[in-house]
């Protein structure tokens, strides 16, 4: 069975800086798997490598069975690859909605439209919506985004990963900033899609990735230390002595 | 024998145009990369460096050496004043925001210069002592260029001293580097950027006042040369000190060579020279950001 | 509902559209300055499109308005002076030159793109120059000869026909460029605008974005200074000047940049002014107007669009 996504021997360094070491690693397809690691880990790098913020100075990214270490960002995407931002990385003048019809604008190919109105992109407004409802946003529609408070930015971020139909989806820390009850809920939100797209996430807290997460890989400086599910990663003594054992005693 | 004696001419006075380019340019280079503000309006104190001169030895009787200190002091006054009262406010401006500033300020410059000097070429009379030529090696070069390039030489290093041996110099590199780091180090940027723009401002008015007789001086002068001032500091990269020289230097050559050789041509061959070298080097020469 | 971008005209616009209308009835003897107006109001608008919705600053914009002023010009010189297909032929080239050029542009940040479109004006202005025979270098080209608009309505002295075919020229155009501003290709270069960082990952092209407004945009500037061309039958070397490219952000920014009616507005009252103040003296006039610039940013960034929207409260084809 072909992973979903998959690097091989991906690594990416600045001067004489390794931020990312050799990391191989294969997401099954319908994965809920968790990338943790403390901080500087590497983990934002390898999202940004898989979804070509960064060119890669050694290894190859696939999507299914295709060869993607070269494409731009917007090609990955409109290739089935998406990812949230950890920093709100929104359109702060533009509503909700208009945040999202713009995105589902885009997917659907209809970004280059220029003799219709916006207001005209029924299928688009129609489909935006339907995302907005399903992340209760549907009352913030004609907010301006600047104007939302922080939790709900963080929810447009991952309507906006939506919009685009990924059949992989890179969550980069998605409670960042939330507190708990609220994020227990969005990722209520998360655990409710379908089994056809692949959730990659990085999270800091604990709670929430044993929660949630049905495979877990540690990132420790760059490289992979070790993968499992979260009965093996918790019982690990290395992930405790790295990561968990600091945790713990601090 | 004769073309070897006129290109090495032509290299000679290129090298010598080029090197006042660097001059005035300097404080351009490192007001953009220190503010990352794109002052349009830096050949304004050139200009008024070379009215100052002017003022100063055809009214005031001074004489051409010390009328050079007053430019100086004049165009440097000038930057401080300005600094203080206007552009400080338009740090945190945008890129828009600050081209259209600068071009009205050069506006006002170029009307102010005209109405009190009129629209004609400033003539200078150069000390007898710097006119004529120098023997060299077997070639005639021209006493002015010469002591044009000397100045300009004995500039840079008191610069690069400045620059790289002494605290304030690491102050500004710090703060070119990471404004909000050096900040966090207890440096008093708000003092560094005053200071060095006053610094540039005087360069910029002495480049102005030595360059009367090599680049002319009538109330256009800004705009006529600030193509060139950007040239220098887009492609030799903001911030340093060394890209722009070897860009200026370049720049020169080439447009003195090339308005010798291909008059025709003339200019259209820097610009094109000049979008090439920006394309490939988007940093500038010296890399650093633009 | 909601307030997503819709084609239909409200109270401002149906007036703003009625005062060259009513201006032609009004002032016959101003019927020249009023084309001027009206060709720099479309070239304004073409700048708007590139630097207010796009953001990319462009000190050559003139490059695009002069070729389309020497394309017509030409065409009409040689014996094609059929004004449409010399304002297609035109809109043509310089929309070609523009598509050829954007791949410079959408490089490298704010300076780069600076010397690269100051760059590409001077440039063109130099071609002009070298280029005499063709172009009459700093003479400029005269013998602009038109034919009849339709075989109808000739270019008299009057300016009449001049005046209504520039009206008629900007209203298409501008009414185009209004359906393209509020269409989902308008909205992704508010995206661009907004979140450039944002756009790349919902799948969308920043640069292909860029290079097809910047297209646009030197397209239209090259119908407007086919405009000139023919309604002036004559071509100055000025068209690519620094001090075109210049004057014409000044106008844009004077109105309100990202309103699209900030170029037709900036241009009037620019012009108006202009005409009355240079004539008495142009150093005066040349003064005040970058007193004028430097108070606009200084205190009044969004120039009298920006004034009228904080006025009304609501406005048009928000941009912002």
């Amino acid at each position: 069975m072909t992973a979903a996504l998959r690097t091989v021997a991906l690594s990416k360094s600045f001067g004489g800086f390794k931020a990312n070491s050799e990391v191989s690693l294969a997401f099954a397809a319908g994965a809920r798997h968790a990338l943790i690691g403390p901080n500087g880990a590497g983990k934002t790098t390898f999202i940004n490598l898989l979804t070509g913020v960064l060119a890669p100075s050694a290894g190859e990214v696939y999507l299914g069975e295709e060869r993607i270490t070269n494409l731009p960002q917007h090609t990955r995407v409109k290739r089935g690859m998406t990812r949230t931002f950890q920093i709100n990385t929104l359109f702060p003048g533009l509503t909700a909605l208009e945040s999202v019809v713009l995105a589902c604008c885009e997917r659907a190919g209809r970004g280059g439209v220029w003799w219709r109105t916006v207001a005209a992109e029924r299928g688009a407004i129609d489909e935006a919506r339907e995302i907005l409802a399903r992340l209760r946003l549907d009352a913030d529609a004609d907010t301006p985004t600047r104007a939302l408070p922080y939790g709900k930015q963080r929810l447009l971020e991952i309507a906006l990963a939506l919009a685009t139909r990924p059949s992989v989806l890179l969550l980069d820390e998605p409670a960042a900033g939330i507190p708990s009850a609220a994020s227990a809920e969005l990722f209520g939100v998360i655990a409710q899609l379908p089994r056809d797209v692949t959730i990659i996430f990085i999270e800091h807290d604990m709670n929430l990735v044993f929660r949630f997460a049905e495979r877990i890989t540690v990132l420790v400086a760059g490289a992979v230390l070790v993968e499992g599910t979260p009965d093996e990663i918790a019982r690990d003594r290395s992930v405790r002595e790295v990561y968990l054992g600091e945790a713990q005693h601090g | 024998m004769a073309t070897i004696g006129s290109f090495i001419g032509v290299v000679f006075d290129g090298l010598a145009y080029g090197s006042l380019l660097f001059l005035i340019s300097i404080g351009l280079s490192v007001t953009l990369g220190l503010m990352n503000f794109i002052n349009l309006a830096h050949g304004a104190f050139a200009m008024l460096g070379g009215y100052a001169a002017v003022v100063a030895m055809s009214r005031l009787g001074i004489p051409f050496l010390p009328a050079l200190a007053i430019a100086f002091a004049v165009s440097g006054a000038a930057g401080a004043l300005l600094e203080r009262l206007l552009y400080r406010r338009m740090y945190r401006a945008t890129a828009l925001d600050q081209v259209l500033f600068t071009i009205g300020l050069t506006l006002m410059s170029i009307a102010a210069a005209t109405y009190f000097f009129g629209p004609a070429q400033q003539p200078v009379r150069l000390p007898t002592l710097l006119t004529g030529q120098v023997h060299v090696l077997g070639l005639e070069l021209g006493t002015y260029r010469l002591f044009l390039m000397a100045m300009v030489v004995l500039a840079t290093l008191t610069l690069t001293y400045l620059v790289e041996h002494t605290r304030f110099g690491a102050q500004v590199r710090a703060a070119v580097d990471n404004p909000q780091a050096a900040v966090g180090l207890g440096i008093n940027v708000e003092r560094v950027f005053s200071v060095t723009f006053t610094l540039g401002s005087a360069l910029a008015g002495l480049g102005g006042a030595l360059g009367i007789d090599v680049l002319g001086l009538d109330p256009t002068f800004p705009l006529k040369y600030m193509v060139y001032f950007l040239l220098v500091v887009a492609v030799g990269g903001a911030g340093t000190v060394r890209g722009p020289l070897v860009a200026a230097l370049i720049l020169g050559v080439c447009d003195v060579a090339g308005k010798y050789y291909v008059p025709q041509i003339g200019s259209f061959v820097i610009y094109a020279v000049m979008i090439a070298l920006l394309l490939l080097f988007p940093a500038g020469l010296a890399g650093r950001r633009a | 509902m909601s307030v997503l971008p819709t084609l239909k005209w409200n109270r401002f616009e149906v007036t703003f559209w009625l005062l060259p209308i009513a201006a032609f009835f009004l002032f016959p003897t101003y019927l020249t300055l009023g084309s001027q107006i009206l060709i720099a109001g479309l070239f304004a608008l073409s700048l708007d499109l590139i630097l207010g919705y796009a953001r990319i600053i462009s000190l050559g914009h003139a490059a695009f308005f002069g070729l389309g002023a020497y394309t017509a010009g030409l065409l009409a010189r040689h014996g094609l002076g059929e004004p449409l297909s010399g304002l297609f032929a035109a809109a043509a080239i310089a929309a070609l030159v523009g598509w050829m050029t954007s791949f410079l542009i959408v490089r490298g940040q704010d300076l780069t793109r600076l010397m690269v479109t100051l760059g590409i004006g001077l440039m063109f202005y130099e071609a002009a120059n070298q280029a005499s025979s063709i172009t009459g270098g700093v003479d400029g080209l005269s013998g602009v000869e038109m034919k009849k608009i339709f075989g109808l309505f000739g270019f008299g002295l009057d300016g009449k026909t001049a005046y209504l075919y520039s009206l008629a020229v900007l209203f298409i155009v501008f009414n185009g460029a209004r359906a393209l501003v509020r269409s989902p290709f308008g909205l992704s270069l508010k995206g661009v605008r907004e979140g450039e960082r944002r756009m790349p990952a919902i799948g969308a092209s920043v640069r292909h974005k860029l290079v097809a407004v910047y297209t646009v945009g030197a397209c239209i500037a090259g119908i407007a200074g086919a405009l000139l061309a023919q309604t002036t039958q004559f071509v100055g070397i000025d068209v690519f000047g620094f001090q075109r490219s210049a004057d014409i952000m000044i106008m844009l920014v004077l109105g309100g940049t990202g309103y699209l009616y900030g170029g037709p507005l900036g241009a009037a009252v620019f012009m108006i002014l202009q005409d009355y103040l240079a004539n008495l003296n142009p150093v005066y006039w040349q003064f005040w107007l970058g007193l004028l610039l430097v108070l606009l940013v200084l205190f009044a960034r969004g120039g009298l669009m920006g004034a009228l929207v904080a006025l009304s409260g609501r406005l048009p084809g928000r941009a912002r």
